[in-house]
Parts: structure tokens; sequence; C-alpha cells
């Protein structure tokens, strides 16, 4: 009875809060419309979506005996209680991805990216991370390109581990541009960004010599280490004789992420990248639930319209109508295809009861969801003009600030220099201007909420602070890929010359670690001297690697629902990938066609050869020219790959299907034999 | 009556004990039960070793995010 009452309230309140967000029009809307309206569609999709599709597509069975009861070995695989294992999942997907993305999108308006983020996450990603997650813990925690591979076939399987390595290259080179833009003549961020380096050592050498395994008090100290560094950044801000130390063009700082990154691959994993992840973890779970409840508290009016001018494609964070490109930029926020990594990875392994899918796969991916509405009202709660003069490129608004503010006011979004220097002094910053990238917006976003919540004194700080979470994360997601990216690389060369294969064999660790760090580090490079800013072509080019790699992921799961034989329910992952595929396509096609230097790539590499050709080119921008054009051709043929792998994934699916449904032979189920559980939770849930 | 006045030690146990197990602080101990349980006689790893190679074993596979 409380349950059903509670249903209808829940129904309700979402129906009022969707209401709300559709009839306030050209007038200032209040975030907590959004925050209502995003908690109850979740609770919604969770209820019955979510349960529906785990009683009749999956089959779930409580009964039966998951990988880690029938194989606990202690250390992988264990049986472990569904709130940790949340917990792990929650913490594993939740990236930089859902801050950038959101923030992005936030050009067309808050409607679209909010709109997205909701439809998306319910219908679409929760859905495909739920689903794998089964599916990988009904094959004893198979990774996605093994499901490929056995479900599909040998050349499904491959085309999964190329579109994994290009997504992790890709990822990190627009992820380094993000800290890149964050650092750039900023003392205090860089050098509190530095010094987030020695802390993690400190806590890398505590957990391993002083106080081994204690992961709790070693993450204590470095939280206490870096909050330390973010007042000492403060303190060094302010020092004539330091600051200058640590003030460092865009180029400098990029080296040093490259060089970092390198550092990071090859060095023992206990000192430097498993620290670094302690410490980001805790930064990131306190920050999100300060955030929310900060929202809540001071409940913002959000100032950006609903809907801009620039859904016609002529925005200046990057070029592009809302369709298809609000759905590429969203990219994690919604549907997300390197979670189904994830959900084929460590979380199958410690599943204890196949009814724990549903919190861990689609509950995780519900918040993570939630994450990037609250990234998205930090961005829009700005005023527009001041939103659009952090976030635009010197190349598309002008180099001075005179100039910058002239063309977005002339956009109908006003906003002044004396705005701008009062905005940046009030942030600790000297300027604020053309920090594209997404995260300096969202950090004074976060600032002012922080601020009118616990004290507008401190809003320097709240920026930093935010600047550092950003900055954390990022990284230990850089060292992160990149070390995956490295076995990936030595699994591959392996086949070319056995020796390389060994992931223990030093030359062979430098020569991969060096060819990954080289590949992300070329794109991190070319970001950093295009005018435009980079994120432009780079962070569309991310958006159509991850929804590639959903296509994948959500290929693999129609495949199986479809070889299981439950051929009527396979619109729940065939609807989300049609989108997808449709999206992808779009986006990839008019990046290769388009004939607007804005969008096409190909157009915009012959665009700037004839303008350099011409001579009409200053000569610092023609210095870098020849790089651009080469760079803007190869993302091109990048994005055609890219393309062609998801379609091959998709016709091999389809071929899969049609084998089944005409009763042809195909390679048999990989699913691992029922055994009954004999653990107590799995029997009292199975006989209620 | 008592119950109740226990309730908040009881939840702060729990929270705890969640936080232990979420973060791994409590792998070890979680891996010297098992040992004891199912390979009772064999020589455990230290303390130290378990780390380690708990570790490089979590940072062989994918385990973070965009």
């Amino acid at each position: 009875m409380i349950r059903k009452i509670s249903t209808v309230l829940l129904a309700l309140a979402a129906a009022f809060a969707v209401g709300g967000l559709a009839l306030y029009r050209h007038e200032p809307i209040n975030a907590l419309w959004i925050l209502t309206a995003a908690v109850c569609i979740y609770l919604l999709g969770y209820r019955f979506y979510a349960a529906w599709i785990a009683a009749r597509v999956l089959s779930v069975n409580a009964s039966r005996a998951t990988p880690a009861e029938r194989l606990n070995n202690g250390r992988d695989f264990v049986p472990t209680h569904r709130a940790i294992v949340f917990g792990h999942h929650f913490a594993a997907i939740a990236g930089p991805g859902p801050l950038v993305g959101p923030t992005l999108a936030a050009q067309f308006g808050y409607l679209p990216g909010t709109l997205w983020i909701l439809v998306g996450a319910v219908l679409g990603g929760c859905v495909q991370d739920m689903i794998i997650l089964l599916l990988s813990t009904r094959r004893d925690g198979r990774s996605l390109g093994q499901m490929a591979r056995d479900e599909l076939g040998p050349l499904g399987g491959f085309a999964a581990l190329i579109g994994t390595l290009i997504i992790m290259i890709i990822l990190s080179a627009v992820l380094g541009l993000v800290i890149v833009n964050v650092m750039k003549h900023s003392p205090w961020a860089t050098s509190t960004v530095l010094a987030t380096i020695p802390a993690a050592l400190i806590v890398g050498l505590y957990l391993r010599l002083w106080r081994p395994g204690r992961v709790l008090e070693g993450s204590l100290l470095g939280v206490i280490l870096i909050l330390l560094a973010l007042l000492a950044g403060g303190w060094v801000d302010h020092q004539p004789l330091l600051r200058p130390l640590f003030d460092y063009a865009a180029v400098a700082l990029a080296g040093f992420v490259i060089v970092y990154g390198f550092c990071a691959a090859i060095l023992p994993v206990w000192l430097l990248l498993a620290p670094r992840d302690y410490l980001s973890t805790f930064l990131k779970l306190g920050t999100v639930v300060l955030l929310a409840v900060a929202i809540v508290l001071t409940h913002p009016q959000i100032k950006m319209p609903a809907v801009t001018a620039f859904t016609d494609g002529t925005g200046p964070l990057f070029g592009g109508k809302v369709f298809p490109f609000v759905f590429i930029t969203i990219a994690c926020g919604a549907v997300s295809g390197f979670h189904a990594l994830v959900a084929s990875g460590t979380t199958p392994k410690l599943i204890t009861n196949e009814a724990d899918v549903r919190l861990v796969g689609y509950g995780s991916m519900a918040l993570e969801s939630f994450v990037a509405i609250m990234a998205l009202i930090a961005a829009t709660l700005l005023d527009p003009g001041v939103f659009f003069a952090i976030n635009s490129g010197a190349g598309v608004v002008g180099a001075s600030p005179a100039a910058a503010v002239h063309t977005i006011s002339s956009w109908g979004y006003p906003v002044t220099v004396e705005q701008m220097q009062a905005l940046a002094n009030a942030m600790g910053e000297r300027t604020l201007f053309a920090r594209s990238g997404g995260a300096p917006s969202l950090a004074v976003g976060m600032a002012s909420i922080f601020g009118s919540t616990f004290g507008r004194g401190l809003l320097a700080l709240w920026y930093h602070f935010a600047i550092m979470f950003e900055a954390v994360f990022i990284m230990a997601v850089l060292d992160a890929g990149t070390r995956v990216g490295r076995f990936m690389l030595q699994d591959l060369l392996g086949h070319l010359w056995q020796p390389l294969g060994r992931t223990s064999w030093y030359p062979s660790v430098l020569l991969a670690s060096a060819l990954m760090v080289g590949a992300w580090g070329y794109f991190l490079y070319i970001g950093v001297i295009d005018p435009n800013g980079g994120v432009n072509i780079l962070w569309p080019l991310f958006g159509i690697s991850n929804q590639m790699l959903a296509g994948i992921a959500l290929s693999v799961a129609t495949g199986i629902i479809i070889k299981s034989g439950k051929r009527r329910y396979a619109l729940v992952t065939l609807v989300p990938l049609a989108w997808v595929a449709l999206v992808t396509t779009t986006a990839a096609w008019q990046k290769i066609t388009s004939a607007d230097s804005r969008i096409g790539l190909f157009a915009a590499a012959d665009d700037l050869a004839r303008k350099l050709a011409s001579g009409v080119l200053p000569p610092e921008r023609a210095a870098v020219a020849p790089q651009l054009i080469f760079n803007q051709r190869l993302d091109a043929w990048i994005t055609m790959l890219l393309l062609a792998i998801l379609w091959f994934v998709i016709l091999d699916m389809a071929r899969v299907c049609v084998r089944r449904l005409r009763g042809l032979p195909l390679r048999s189920s990989s699913e691992a034999p029922y055994q009954l559980s004999r653990l107590q939770s799995a029997t009292a849930q199975a006989q209620p | 009556m008592r119950r109740a006045a226990q309730l908040p030690r009881r939840c702060a146990a729990a929270i705890w004990r969640w936080l232990r197990a979420a973060s791994g602080d409590d792998a070890y101990e979680r891996y010297r039960t098992h040992q004891a349980a199912r390979h009772a006689g064999e020589p455990a790893m230290s303390r130290r070793a378990f780390y380690e190679d708990t570790q490089r074993r979590k940072w062989s596979g994918i385990s973070r995010c965009c």
C-alpha cells in the first residue's frame, strides 16, 4: 500500500516538474524544477522499467549462483554486498565526461541537454549498463570484446578492441587539453595541481612501506595534503617571487602533462597511479554530495535561455546543429559506451546475486546522469554572456577582451570587460576569457553555488577547489587510460613479435607507453596550438567514439537477446541502438562531408590551406597552419574509421540475428551453465 | 529504549563497515579469512605483498571511466 502511494506521489511530482519545465518560457526558471524532474524520472525508471527489464528481458534468477560465488578466490571474485558493489561501480564509471559534456552542450540552452540527459539515461544508458553487467555476470565476468568475439565472431571482437584503443587515445588527449586550459597562466591552479603529485607519492609510500593497505588512513592523509596544497597555491599566487615560477603558457603545460602521463604509465602502480586514484575517488564523491546539497540549499535561478539561437549550428563552443551534436556532446551523461567496459570488467566478479544488477547497473548510471544534470545547472546559472566569454576560443570571438565582449554582446548576450574582470578578480584569476574546455566555467558555476551556501568571501578558494577537483580526477583517468592503452598495445604488438607482448619486459613497456603517450600527446599538442581552442574539434570526436562504443555494446546485447529466443523484447536494446547509430552516423557524416568549415573537417582543412596559400593569415597563425591542416584531415580519417567499425559490428550482429531467425547454425551461447546458489541471501530472495 | 539509544552507534558502525569494504581497507582481512577457510595450511601473503599484488591486478584492466 505504502509502495503504491509513494509511486503515485512520485508520478505526480514528476508530471508537475516536467510540466513546469515545459511551461516556463522567456523567464528565468529555478534549478529545483530540473532537479525534481530528474530525481522523479530516475526513480520511476528504476521502479518500473528496470524492474520489467530484469524480470522479462533478462529473466534475472536470484537462485542462480554468480561467478563471485562459484569462482570465489577471495581476491577478484568475491561475493560482495550490493551497496558496496554499487559504490565500487559508481566510483569506476563516474569520470569527468558528465561534467564537461553538459557544460559544452549548454550553448544550445538548458532544455535540449536536460531532456537528452534524462531520456537518454533512463531508456538508453542505464539499460545498456544493466544488461551488459548481467550478460557479463552470466559469462564469468568476460569483457565486452570477449563477448563480442564469443557471441558474434572474431571480427566483431577485433573491431571492439580497435574501437576501445582509439577512444582511449582521444579521451586522454581531450582531457589533457581541458586541464591545460585550466592551468594556463594561472599560478594558483598550476601550483595546486603540481602539488597533488608529491601528495600522491607520499600516500603511495605510506600505503606500501609504512602502513601497507590501510587505504582509509592513506586517503585521509592525502585529502589533508591536497587541501593544504590548495591553500598553499593561494599563498603562492600572492608572492611576487614565487608566482612566475608557476606561470606557464599552454604549450609548456601540455609538455608537462605528456611527460607526466609517460611517467605514470611506466612507474609501479602503487607509487603514483593507485594513491592518486584513492584521492580522486574521495574528492569526487565528496564534491558530488556537496554540490547536490548546495544546489538544494541555494536553489539558484537558471539564466541561460531554454533554447538559444545556436541550435542552428553557429555556436561558438563547437559547430553543428542541435541534432545530432547535442547527443554527441553530452555523451557520458546519457549513454556512455565506455561504461560497458567497466560493467564487463571488475564489477560482475563482485555481484553476489543476479537481482543486484538492477541497483548496480541501472542505479549507478542514474546517479551518474544526475551528476550530469548538476553540471548542467552549474553551467547555466551563469549569465549567458559570461558563459560564452569563458568558453569561446580567441579564434572565434576575437583575441582581445574588448573584441570578445563586442562579439558576444552582438549575439544578444550582453557582457562587459569590467564584469569579466570583476569575476576574474573574485575567482583569484587574472583573466577568464577564452578558457575553453568546460572546466573553468563549471568551476565558476560551482564556486558561485558553494559561495552562496558556505560564505561568499571564499569565492577564489571555492573556484580553485573546483579546479583542483576536476584536475585531480582528470589526471587519474589520464593515468589509468594510458596504462590500459599500453596493455592493449602490448597485446597487439605481441602478435607481431612475441616478446613485445610480455607486459613486464621493460623495453616493451617503454615502447608501448611511448607509443600510447605519443599518440594522445600529439592530439593534445595540436589542440593547444589551435587558436579555436581545440576542444571544438576533439570533444565531438570523443563523443563520436564514445557513442560508437555504445553502439558496439548495444549490438552485442541485442545479438544475445535475439539468440536467447527473446525476439519480442529486442526493442529494449534495438531502439537505443538505432538512435545511437543514427546520431553517430549523422554526426560523423557531417564532420566528414559538410562544406561548412565550422563543421566539416576536410572543408576546414581546405579553407585553411586556401588562406595559407593566399597569404591572408597573420604570421603566428600561418606558422601553425600546416600542422592544423594535416590534423584536420587525420581527424576526418579517424572519424571514417570509427563509423566503419560501428557499422561493421552492427551488420555482424544483424547477420547473427538473421541466421537465428532462419534457424541456421550459430555459435553456441557462451553463458555459464546454471548452478543453484548456496548463499543464504540468494535462496531467501528466490523464495519470498 | 536502550535499542533506540544504540541506534546512532549502530548506524555509525554500519557506515564505517561500508566505507572500509567499499574502499578496500579491509581487503587483507577478507583475504586472510578466505585463505583460512578454503586453503588452510598454505602460506598466506604478507600484508605488503598482498597490497602490491592487489594494485597490480586492479590496474591491469579497465577500472576507470570517462
